[in-house]
């Protein structure tokens, strides 16, 4: 255990060095975000009523909690870092250490995510403020520990699906189209781009079949008491499930990798 | 370090040959770059293959963001549906374009930068800006942004609008004029790469920054219209060559407007890049 809260240590120290990085990132994150809520504050004024249950403060919200969530659990560099260890034989020194690839990737994720959401909270809050009569306070302090237990749940996920796009290094040359589509599904049905509830029924059902919106628009729903109760439970399940699936394939696709793994030179 | 006038000499070809002379020249500079970059495409065919999908996935997805906003209302300010169907065309034939021509030269430079490579290019007998800017042609680019121009074509048909030859060519002029403000402003975040030497995640905040060329510019109000006309044009580089196809120009003074912003960003770009050079000062050896 003290091996890794070590390496989270390290990974935290070497993320440092980014943090003005971090900053610019965070800050041009947030342009297409103002450009949504803009764009919904526009669909607002031309019409009355609600878009599928949402009030204009809801969907404001909604967008508003999607930034936090997505600055504390979303991958950046991550997958690439793997990627370039396994192309370029970075990877043979952990094979003869007593460290799991796995586990110390896991940590390094953390320390960056942690670095990130320190650098970003500037930022974000500033937005969030600009924004504050339209957040909602979650309707329970269960739904709030429900919320963070998915958070956590999301962060995992998010690292795993990256981690197993990222292990498509063992057998191709390059990653990078298929990192790309990767975040292009996540981007569509994870709900970041807007609530999955808005779709028609049978294509937010459809989309709950993947592990996507887990990520994203699980987390938020259960914040704003849009989903509570067995739906709740059964959400926080299936979130557990896919961490656990993705886990499993990530250990059998290693195993398998290690396999065809070769070190050119030393 | 490397002395100033290494600059100019590298700058100016020391025969001083005429202006038309010059040209040919880089013409010919330019043929080579664009042969070298084909032949090593046509090394990795399926990796450009599957770059071709991955465009268009992503052109894909943003039409079906569209459709969905649609589903619940039939204008977004003065826009309709196939209007912005349009906007999303055109703004994809852009940034595919300049993706073309531009962007991996762009993001390469700081790159350049760090390790020091840069020296090379500015002993070259050559402009080093025109070198840096367009040495690869990634030329999956041009098919891509023919998916955006077709997306056009359908939406005209769509609204029932029949452009004639004068609008037509407008419009090609303003999307040059667009491809222009695409690459200076990203050429100005790049040469930010000469002060910070690390440059990461520079083309996810491209993205970022034109994801709201694509977003109809009726939907900014008061501050961030402003912003975004007249300090980073965003709101001008689509929006207004949609609108010259479309006839729907609130007048002829948005023509004006973004060419003056075109030229604005180039100038500041071309600044950025002297402040830049001067900065430089190599690295390791």
């Amino acid at each position: 255990m003290s091996i890794y809260w070590q390496i989270l240590n390290i990974g935290i120290q070497n993320t440092l060095v980014y943090r003005v990085n971090f900053l610019a990132r965070a800050l041009f994150n947030l342009v297409p975000l103002v450009a949504f809520i803009a764009m919904w504050r526009a669909i607002y004024a031309g019409k009355t009523g609600d878009v599928s249950g949402y009030s204009l403060t809801a969907m404001i919200s909604y967008y508003l909690l999607v930034t936090i969530v997505e600055a504390m659990t979303s991958v950046t560099e991550d997958d690439w870092q793997i990627a370039a260890d396994i192309k370029d034989g970075h990877l043979s020194q952990f094979l003869t250490r007593p460290i799991d690839y796995l586990h110390y990737r896991f940590c390094l994720f953390c320390s960056g995510r942690s670095v990130y959401t320190v650098a970003a909270a500037a930022p974000v809050a500033l937005f969030v403020f600009m924004q504050r009569e339209h957040l909602v306070a979650p309707p329970s302090g269960t739904a709030f520990g429900c919320f963070l237990l998915s958070l956590a749940l999301s962060a995992v996920l998010q690292f795993l699906l990256s981690y197993l796009v990222a292990m498509l290094a063992f057998w191709v040359l390059e990653i990078s189209t298929f990192a790309f589509i990767l975040l292009a599904f996540e981007r569509l049905a994870s709900g970041q781009m807007f609530p999955l509830d808005i779709l028609p029924q049978w294509l937010s059902q459809a989309v709950m079949w993947t592990p996507f919106p887990y990520a994203v628009y699980f987390p938020v729903s259960v914040y704003m008491g849009k989903t509570t109760g067995i739906a709740l439970a059964q959400g926080l399940g299936i979130q557990l499930f896919w961490v656990v699936a993705t886990y499993a394939l990530a250990r059998l696709v290693w195993s398998r990798g290690l396999k065809s793994y070769t070190v050119v030179g030393g | 370090m490397l002395n100033q006038s290494i600059f100019r000499s590298a700058a100016a070809d020391p025969r001083s040959p005429s202006a038309f002379a010059t040209c040919g020249r880089y013409a010919g500079i330019y043929v080579a770059l664009w042969r070298n970059s084909l032949v090593r495409e046509m090394g990795f065919q399926a990796n450009f293959l599957f770059w071709l999908f991955v465009e268009l996935l992503w052109f894909a997805l943003q039409l079906g963001f569209n459709s969905v906003i649609y589903l619940h209302t039939d204008s977004i300010g003065t826009w309709t549906k196939w209007e912005v169907v349009m906007l999303i065309g055109a703004s994809h034939f852009i940034q595919q374009l300049f993706q073309a021509l531009f962007l991996v030269n762009c993001a390469q430079l700081s790159e350049l930068v760090h390790t020091g490579r840069m020296d090379f290019m500015l002993l070259l007998p050559v402009n080093t800006r025109f070198l840096v800017s367009v040495r690869h042609v990634d030329l999956g680019g041009f098919f891509s942004a023919a998916s955006g121009l077709a997306v056009v074509g359908y939406a005209a048909h769509q609204l029932n609008v029949s452009p004639s030859l004068a609008q037509m060519l407008a419009f090609a002029a303003l999307c040059v004029a667009a491809i222009v403000v695409h690459y200076s402003l990203m050429f100005f975040m790049a040469t930010i790469s000469f002060w910070t030497v690390r440059a990461q995640g520079l083309v996810m905040a491209y993205y970022n920054l034109f994801s709201i060329a694509r977003i109809p510019d009726a939907a900014f109000r008061s501050t961030l219209r402003v912003i975004f006309t007249l300090a980073i044009p965003m709101l001008l580089v689509a929006s207004v060559p949609v609108k010259v196809l479309v006839d729907r120009l609130d007048s002829p003074w948005e023509i004006i407007l973004m060419l003056a912003m075109t030229l604005m960003c180039f100038l500041v770009s071309v600044l950025m890049w002297q402040l830049a050079l001067r900065r430089y000062s190599s690295a390791s050896s």
